[in-house]
């Protein structure tokens, strides 16, 4: 075929697509050769110079991630000096870090140590010229950016640019004064980021991690005081286990929910159940809003957007302000969780809600954020205290000592514990969607969805932004208004995708009624708090595990959970209704685009 | 045949013939594809140090499909010792732009573009006033390619070709990877010729005198004459043209001033040569052709030489790739480390490994080039670096 290109690696003939690289094609024929700039999310830097190899003809490397790979080429991958060029390399490199490695957050998961090791570099060869008084940028809730850490591959500006279309992130200066900044060298929490951390997963060292909370969550533990109530996002159940030494899309949710009672949290929830929450109130807001609009004629914006990435409602607030209208008025399930821990279910277990310390373990950086927005206070307290990410709650399971696949199977405690599998793929792109018209279509009918087992496949998968519709035929007389209308979805993850959406919204050409948008790429299985690495094998993984739970759940609908029914008739009254609006309901502020 | 002679030309300098734009005027009547192939004939090779062939790089640009194309002329002149392209830009515009719209028609290009060194924008009115006046002979012969000026922000990297697209595009200027070259996908993404202001220049005077004459100038490496911005101790500061193929040592005769130690060919990128080589070093042989000559006399210590241009480059690196940002902190604290006795002789020797990696392995050529004045200077003066 034309459009095959032949050549030689180490020996092996191997013949590859037209504009793959080198380093594509060595992977073909499973020879490694190493990287650090490279990340298969984003474009090609080739500013490392790890992925050397020598080429006939040629005296000087080049670059095999950067090189795409031409018909004739005679390529070696692994010769003396190719071995010498690449230490070389990594000792420049660790010449310039922060070698503290033992108290580094990211030891044992840095794919600079993993090759300094490789190539067992010699630390004393080169000069150090890591820069001396590098601080480390703390200001942010959710990121923390340590410069002595930072290998310049410039993976976090890629991905803030190509992945997030933030730009929160850029290279500034030149030379050996070269680094990473923000705009103005403003701090992490005065510039445009959305504290997705999506750079901190793509970061091959522990210059960005997550800022961490849980030594304040084990003295909480430890305070007799204290009653801590964790509640755990679907997406942590399916990632978890990675940094625990099982394979990617493991599911030990079980295990989990022992290892977090064993930790000491006094109740171990689900957030899925304000999962389901979320979509009793949202599912209402859609409707109200399309009646509005159909049969009231107001002027009420549509499409409604979902509210629960807080990394994506940072971003609208950046760069859309005059668009925040579209966005529903819910709270995230996290932040639903946390306002009703302090209220209904202090209630319930005759708590004093200033005792009570309201923990959620997230997939997500935003979340942390999220948690200290100063309008998360509704039940007269910070609603949620800490949110933890899958990464520290795996740290805190080591650190707890539990033999982690020893753990017997537990389950979730009551109240606010029972969900649906409606409320699991909230942790998937399209998750939120598909859940939200399992109910909605069964609200407006009296039938279920029209899909094989509830699944509605064309709003799951990858792809960047999914649409479908449905039409709403002989509907139930309360929602006849909607007979014979189709409606139209659409389903966008990572930044760059909700740019396209809003951008449509501004034009005044979007089609849709309803859109769901999630910051990280995947979904919150992608999500910025999520174990590293992650890619888009390792998402696909874990986007099975969570269709699978869906699937084991015995009720699949949100609106069927028993505990949801519990709680409008013991404490909330109705969706949309004034306690709901109280506690389940949020504003939006406008921010400057810088 | 070749030449071994220290021999003084004037070509390039040499007043205009007949009239403004005569020589362009009477090239574009004749056929691109002889044009392209009397530039190649002539042996004339870029003139900002790289020394790629000039007609094979447009007959590449010509064989280039696509509508747009752009000529830029790379006037970001940084290399330190050098000062000839502003002569040039200030006596003769009018070959310059000639070179640019003789190759503009060839290669089929009807934009163009001079980066200019931002410290050269006192040259801008005059610079657009001769624009104007090519513009209006442009409409003249009917041919269709604009000139505009670029302003470069200061940068020495962006006198690297890719570099300075990005810039040119209002991005960091940093080396793209390559390929693609410039040629395929250069500004804009589209097919994009760079050549250095005297390249184009010396363009306008092969088409003038013809390659046949042109190729008797020179050497079997290199041919035709040569600007040379000499600078340092001697007592003829200054550009100069001259046939390229003499020796050092008659060079130095006639430039230096009578004490000289050592010279640097080639700007910082360049090789460093003690006196003991000066008879058997050709200039135009092997060595780089920016024009940069640097003359240093026994006054003058070679580690504050080397150190000044270890220092220049840790600060112009881009900082992007590894090799090259952090070899250069490196090579530079090395070298303070062995002067200052915190690290023994032998350690130069670990430096001189390291700037063959950076020149094996670095994005551009800027990393790539620090060995050649690096290693010349460490190894021709050894006793001068150590403690």
């Amino acid at each position: 075929m034309a459009d095959k290109i032949n050549l030689i690696i180490d020996g092996i003939e191997v013949s590859v697509e037209k504009g793959k690289s080198i380093l594509d094609a060595a992977k073909q024929i499973d020879i490694r050769i190493p990287t650090l700039c490279h990340h298969e999310d984003l474009c090609v830097a080739g500013n490392c110079r790890v992925c050397v190899v020598e080429q006939e003809g040629r005296n000087n490397l080049i670059p095999s991630c950067a090189t795409p790979a031409e018909n004739g080429m005679k390529i070696k991958t692994s010769t003396p000096k190719i071995r010498r060029a690449r230490k070389d390399i990594m000792a420049l490199l660790v010449s310039e870090h922060n070698t503290q490695c033992t108290t580094c957050y990211r030891s044992t998961n840095c794919e600079l140590q993993d090759l300094a090791a490789e190539y067992n570099v010699d630390n004393n060869v080169y000069l150090s010229v890591l820069k001396p008084n590098l601080k480390i940028d703390k200001s942010s809730w959710s990121i923390e950016k340590d410069d002595s850490k930072c290998i310049r591959c410039q993976r976090c500006v890629r991905t803030c640019a190509e992945l997030q279309h933030v730009n929160a992130l850029a290279v500034t200066e030149r030379g050996s004064e070269m680094k990473i900044s923000t705009f103005m060298h403003l701090p992490m929490n005065e510039i445009v980021c959305t504290n997705c951390g999506q750079c901190i997963t793509h970061c091959p060292t522990g210059a960005l991690t997550e800022r961490r909370y849980y030594d304040e969550i084990w003295e909480a533990i430890d305070n007799p005081e204290k009653h801590v109530v964790i509640n755990t996002a679907p997406s942590v159940r399916v990632a978890l286990g990675e940094m625990l030494g099982y394979p990617a899309g493991t599911r030990v949710t079980g295990k989990m929910v022992t290892a977090l009672k064993k930790m000491g949290f006094d109740s171990v929830l689900d957030t899925d159940f304000t999962a389901d929450l979320t979509i009793m109130e949202e599912g209402t807001e859609l409707l109200t809003r399309l009646k509005e609009v159909l049969v009231d004629k107001k002027d009420i914006a549509l499409p409604m957007i979902t509210s629960c990435s807080p990394g994506w409602v940072k971003f609208i607030e950046h760069m859309y302000p005059e668009h925040l209208a579209h966005l529903s008025t819910c709270k995230s399930p996290q932040q639903m969780f946390g306002a009703l821990a302090k209220t209904y279910y202090a209630e319930q277990k005759g708590i004093d809600p200033k005792n009570i310390v309201s923990v959620a373990g997230m997939p997500c950086a935003a979340k942390k954020y999220e948690a200290n927005r100063s309008e998360m206070r509704d039940s007269g307290y910070q609603d949620v205290d800490a949110g933890l990410t899958t990464r520290e709650i795996g740290h805190m399971i080591k650190q707890a000592g539990l033999d982690f696949p020893e753990l017997e199977d537990g389950d979730f405690d009551s109240i606010m514990g029972e969900s649906t599998g409606a409320g699991v793929i909230f942790g998937a792109t399209g998750g939120v969607m598909e859940a939200a018209l399992r109910t909605a279509y069964f609200l407006i009918t009296g039938r279920p969805v029209p899909f094989d087992n509830l699944n509605i496949t064309p709003v799951r998968g990858l792809e960047g932004i999914k649409e479908t519709s449905i039409k709403f035929e002989n509907c139930l007389p309360e929602f006849s208004f909607l007979e014979g209308v189709e409606a139209k979805f659409a389903i966008a993850h990572g930044l760059i995708n909700a740019r396209k959406i809003m951008d449509q919204i501004a034009d005044g050409k979007s089609p849709y009624h309803f859109i769901e948008i999630m910051a990280c790429p995947g979904g919150c299985i992608g999500g910025g708090g999520q174990p590293i690495p992650t890619n888009d094998a390792i998402r696909k993984k874990r986007i099975e595990a969570i269709y699978a739970e869906d699937m084991g759940k015995p009720i699949r609908m949100s609106h069927e959970n028993p505990e949801i029914a519990k709680i409008y008739k013991e404490f909330l009254g109705k969706p949309l209704g004034e306690k709901s609006h109280h506690l389940l309901h949020t504003k939006y502020r406008k921010r400057k685009r810088y | 045949m070749l030449n071994t002679k220290l021999r003084k030309v004037d070509i390039i300098f040499s007043p205009y013939s007949i009239e403004p734009y005569d020589i362009l005027k009477l090239t574009i009547k004749k056929n691109k594809e002889k044009v392209i192939q009397d530039i190649i004939d002539s042996g004339l090779r870029g003139r900002g140090g790289a020394g790629f062939p000039t007609g094979m790089k447009w007959k590449f640009a010509q064989q280039q499909e696509s509508k747009t194309k752009y000529v830029i002329c790379n006037a970001d002149e940084g290399e330190p010792g050098t000062f000839k392209d502003r002569k040039l830009l200030v006596e003769v515009p009018r070959k310059v732009i000639s070179g640019m719209a003789i190759c503009a028609w060839a290669v089929g290009a009807s934009k163009g573009v001079i980066y200019l060194r931002r410290e050269y924008r006192y040259l801008i009115n005059d610079l657009n006033k001769e624009i104007e006046i090519y513009n209006q002979n442009a409409k003249e012969i009917g041919l269709d390619f604009s000139i505009e000026i670029f302003l470069g922000a200061g940068a020495y990297i962006c006198g690297e070709e890719t570099a300075l697209i990005e810039s040119m595009e209002g991005k960091r200027g940093e080396p793209r990877n390559k390929p693609p070259y410039p040629i395929q996908k250069g500004y804009l993404g589209f097919p994009t010729i760079v050549n250095n202001v005297e390249t184009f220049a010396s363009a306008t005077m092969v088409c003038r005198i013809g390659s046949d004459e042109y190729k008797k100038l020179g050497t079997d490496d290199q041919k035709g004459s040569k600007l040379f911005s000499i600078s340092g101790d001697s007592p003829k500061e200054g550009v100069h043209e001259l046939e390229l193929g003499m020796t050092l040592k008659q060079f130095v005769d006639e430039f230096g001033d009578g004490d000289t130690k050592a010279v640097q060919i080639g700007g910082v990128a360049g090789f460093c040569v003690p006196r003991k080589q000066f008879d058997t070093a050709i200039i135009g042989e092997g060595n780089t052709t920016g024009g940069s000559t640097m003359i240093f006399n026994s006054s003058r210590s070679m580690y504050h030489v080397l150190h000044n241009y270890l220092d220049f480059y840790a600060e112009e690196s881009c900082g992007q790739c590894t090799p090259c940002r952090i070899g250069t902190q490196q090579l530079l604290k090395g070298i303070e480390a062995v002067k200052s006795g915190i690290r023994p002789a032998s350690y130069l020797d670990q430096l001189i490994k390291l700037a063959e990696t950076m020149q094996i392995t670095s994005k551009c050529g800027l990393g790539q080039s620090v060995t050649n004045s690096f290693t010349s200077i460490v190894k021709n003066f050894r006793e001068e670096m150590i403690y």
